[in-house]
């Protein structure tokens, strides 16, 4: 019951991310060309997202101890802000300003069978192993210096 | 041509109920799980994953998210648009250096754009940041320098 729920759940997100452009690496693109086919779609798409998640998590956090099906919640807690997190930020947003797509868009159009889609995924997806083999990479590296 | 042009309609409408069900799905997955709606968390952990219960719900998520288009097509009697306006070379390269940037940065538009800015997390908010500027500076260079400067890359 429970997964079925988190499927239905699944689909409200990619049922938005059609709605919304998101999955439309012309619409993306285009809000950012503030200089040239400005389509400023997209402020929509976040401003409602955010109020909604904004009020939606205060409100879930005030009712609530614990989620439904799990025994906490489990919000990310870190607070270092470090060259990786701003560096990774930035590299994403180069490839995001190349192909259109960010992986909450492309996830979802994965399900129009469009073959540009599952490429740019393939290749997202061969990028994060890349990424966490030179994480382990760089990880083992410290860990021997260390000793 | 590596990189072109299609222009797109303005729909603060259908943006703006999109944006209500993202949000509404971020914050629905707390109600029931606990969890933030990153799809860049949800995907790195359906491939790598801590369990097979741990599995299972992102699994069941990424289906419900494939199938968000067949959803639409019911309500719009016709697929989301999917124009791609550059190369395929470019969208592998693009894909790749995606994929490279989110897992270093830890997350994504969902994942720090989303449920990141409405938890005021201060991380998320510099991620957002970050990669809001990146783009626009990526997208106008692509465009406005490059194009130009090679007559239409």
């Amino acid at each position: 019951m429970s997964l079925f729920l988190t499927y239905v759940i699944g689909v409200i997100f990619g049922l938005g991310i059609s709605m919304s452009g998101m999955a439309n690496p012309s619409k993306v693109l285009n809000f950012f060309d503030v200089a040239g086919a400005w389509d400023p779609s997209l402020i929509f798409v976040m401003g409602g997202a955010v109020t909604v998640s904004f009020f939606g998590y205060r409100w879930v956090f005030r009712k609530f101890r614990s989620p439904a099906v799990e025994p906490q919640f489990m919000v990310p807690t870190s607070r270092v802000i470090d060259a990786k997190l701003v560096g990774g930020s930035v590299v994403f947003g180069v490839g995001w300003g190349i192909a259109g797509f960010c992986p909450g868009g492309a996830l979802p159009a994965l399900g129009t069978f469009d073959g540009d889609v599952w490429l740019f995924s393939i290749a997202m997806v061969a990028g994060i192993f890349a990424a966490k083999f030179l994480m382990k990479l760089t990880a083992t590296r410290a860990a021997r210096h260390a000793s | 041509m590596i990189s072109g042009v299609i222009p797109t309609e303005f729909t603060p409408i259908a943006s703006l109920l999109g944006g209500v069900l993202i949000g509404t799905a971020a914050v629905l997955l707390m109600l029931l799980r606990g969890r933030v709606f990153g799809a860049t968390g949800i995907l790195a952990g359906f491939m790598s994953p801590q369990g097979s219960s741990d599995w299972a719900w992102r699994a069941a998520l990424l289906a419900g998210m494939v199938t968000g288009p067949l959803a639409y097509m019911i309500f719009a009697g016709h697929m989301p648009a999917v124009q791609v306006p550059i190369s395929k070379g470019m969208l592998i390269v693009g894909g790749f250096i995606v994929g490279l940037g989110v897992t270093y940065g830890s997350g994504c538009t969902s994942g720090h754009g989303v449920c990141g800015m409405a938890r005021l997390s201060p991380r998320s908010i510099v991620a957002t940041l970050s990669f809001m500027l990146s783009t626009g500076v990526t997208v106008y260079i692509i465009r406005h320098v490059l194009a130009p400067a090679t007559g239409g890359i």
